[in-house]
């Protein structure tokens, strides 16, 4: 049994070229790789006799659109032997096409699927990219920054066609978002009237 | 003359008893053998996480009851563990017991609802009017607590909400007296009952090596004989002075998953017990006035508390620059939570791991080559439940 400090150094003196960053936060290894040697690295993760992480958790992306590599993929392993966690990240382009890893973990299928459903991050490969959690037919990818949370659409059952109907959603009120976390700074004519005097 | 086969398409779900909510499984059948499982779900997507973008991270807890709607409290649990890791904050013991004692609670609403309705899938319909009235008793308890049986939003970031009303330790421990004698019911019912044996025995094997392959977790992955339970391997709150064992079966089938479910049940009533005996007085949540609300009786003498109170139900606590994934233990596996807090009152992102996703997902590869009937037998046995996977 050895510290995850030990098991850190071990995967950056492996991978070294590979490797932009690599932290320990929270008793778990953060590394942040370039899209391309993704497989390589997932691969060397699972089947090295040091790391062992044989158990996909789980995939997701983050979106931060001011930046020029506007998704963050997030892959989360778990290694039983080991007992440690890893969390594996990349930068990605927004139109970028990321090979997928079905092969190596089955359990990734859903899991593509779900980042494409929620992102629109195409996977290279993927036996089955359609989307699956959202409504059949449905468009746009909800888990953008730019997407409206109350979303384009509303669905309810009309009488007249005897069907259920699609039609762009109307709000009675605005969506309140309250600014809270502005400072108090006093109301604005009296700081103008105490300046003039 | 040669003979043609065609194979057959069937629609399961989403409007079917068996289907454990609202599951639509497109099965392609040739004759009374699936060749093909697809499920489609969704169906009842809410759009929690984006919700979650939206809201404080208080605001955020009733959300996650809304997950797997049977054992709520387990859900608050892994939120709630992430932003304490974030912030750094030291729970009091008291509410790490009360918030373990709820978890076991849980654990025993889940496992109950899913062995019960397992039975009824197979043709048993007995279990299910025997457990339901033990799962009332217990969400009672629920209700004494949080004041709602199902909805709980009980735990905190620091703590819970409210201590124990006067007696309910008392109740609880006298349920859980007389439980182990319901457990041993339960299983004169279906234990060595042929019907059910028949039903559940050898049909939807899940072999060691798939398990993980499948991110598999908790009974699924004990099941095959994989010894993991985080409550054990990476223990959060007062889990680590908890004793109990962690059962596992040798098959992988159906009937070794509702074995192991039933044994569990055992180990959660010792857990309850011994949360019960040696539960300390104390404070029940973190007394950092930045992080949970002042008790209502100080709103009217201190103005401190009145500030802190305003801020804390307005603008809610600010969580800094961070990122975390934690697990618990659910009763349905491992429940995660992957935060992403960018200094703000709201998260920046929260990622919910839902274990019966991936669960679900093997569906293909559990029924191919059985029969239609065992359709809804390995469905009752993976133990999905709608709220958590559509999320």
């Amino acid at each position: 049994m050895f510290s995850l400090q030990d098991l850190e150094k071990k995967i950056n003196s492996e991978l070294t070229t590979k490797i932009n960053t690599s932290k320990i936060n929270h008793s778990q290894i953060f590394i942040n790789i370039d899209s391309e040697d993704l497989i390589d690295v997932i691969l060397f993760l699972k089947n090295n006799e040091n790391t062992k992480f044989r158990q996909l958790i789980d995939i997701t992306a983050v979106d931060y659109p001011q930046n020029e590599k506007r998704f963050k993929l997030i892959y989360m392993f778990l290694s039983h032997e080991y007992n440690s966690r890893l969390v594996l990240e990349c930068l990605i382009n927004e139109d970028e096409i990321v090979p997928t890893i079905t092969k190596i973990y089955p359990a990734s299928n859903w899991m593509e699927r779900e980042v494409f459903d929620m992102y629109g991050i195409k996977f290279k490969d993927h036996p089955d990219l359609r989307r699956i959690l959202t409504d059949y037919g449905f468009e746009g990818f909800p888990l953008r920054k730019d997407f409206p949370l109350t979303g384009h659409n509303e669905v309810r059952y009309s009488e007249d066609e005897k069907k259920v109907i699609y039609e762009p959603v109307k709000l009675e009120q605005n969506y309140r978002n309250f600014d809270y976390e502005s400072p108090w700074e006093g109301t604005k004519y009296i700081n103008k009237n105490t300046k003039d005097k | 003359m040669s003979k043609q086969t065609k194979t057959l398409n069937l629609n399961f779900g989403p409007q079917h008893p068996a289907a454990h909510g609202v599951l639509r499984l497109i099965l392609e059948l040739d004759g009374e053998v699936v060749e093909k499982a697809d499920p489609h779900i969704g169906l009842l997507h809410r759009g929690t996480e984006k919700l979650i973008e939206h809201k404080t991270y208080s605001q955020a807890v009733p959300y996650f009851d809304r997950l797997d709607y049977v054992a709520p409290m387990n859900q608050e649990h892994a939120f709630a563990l992430a932003i304490e890791k974030i912030l750094k904050i030291e729970v009091p013991i008291r509410a790490q017991y009360i918030r373990v004692l709820f978890c076991e609670i849980g654990r025993i609403l889940s496992h109950i609802l899913n062995i019960t309705t397992q039975a009824l899938d197979v043709g048993a319909l007995t279990p299910s009017l025997w457990g339901f009235e033990e799962r009332e008793t217990l969400m009672t308890f629920y209700e004494r607590v949080s004041g709602s049986r199902l909805h709980a939003n009980y735990f905190r970031a620091g703590g819970v909400h409210k201590d124990l009303p006067r007696g309910l330790e008392n109740d609880i421990s006298d349920f859980i007296k007389k439980f182990p004698k319901i457990i041993d019911d339960l299983e004169t019912l279906l234990t060595d009952n042929r019907i059910f044996k028949q039903r559940n025995v050898d049909i939807g094997i899940v072999s060691k090596q798939d398990a993980l392959d499948y991110s598999f977790s908790g009974v699924m992955l004990r099941g095959s004989n994989v010894a993991w339970d985080l409550r054990k391997s990476q223990p959060y709150d007062c889990y680590e002075q908890m004793e109990f064992n962690i059962p596992v079966g040798t098959n992988g089938d159906c009937y070794d998953r509702y074995l192991c479910r039933v044994e569990e049940m055992r180990e959660s009533v010792k857990i309850i017990d011994q949360c019960i005996k040696n539960m300390p007085k104390g404070p029940i949540k973190t007394l950092d006035g930045k992080i949970s609300p002042p008790p209502k009786k100080v709103l009217k003498e201190s103005m401190e508390a009145l500030i802190h109170h305003f801020k804390l139900f307005t603008e809610g606590y600010r969580v800094n620059k961070d990122e975390i994934y934690t697990a618990v233990e659910a009763p349905k596996g491992e429940f995660g939570v992957y935060l992403i807090s960018d200094g703000s009152s709201k998260p920046y992102k929260c990622k919910i791991r839902a274990p019966g996703f991936s669960h679900l997902q093997a569906m293909d590869y559990l029924i191919k080559g059985h029969m239609l009937a065992d359709v809804p037998a390995v469905l009752g046995s993976l133990d999905i439940v709608f709220g958590e996977i559509d999320r």
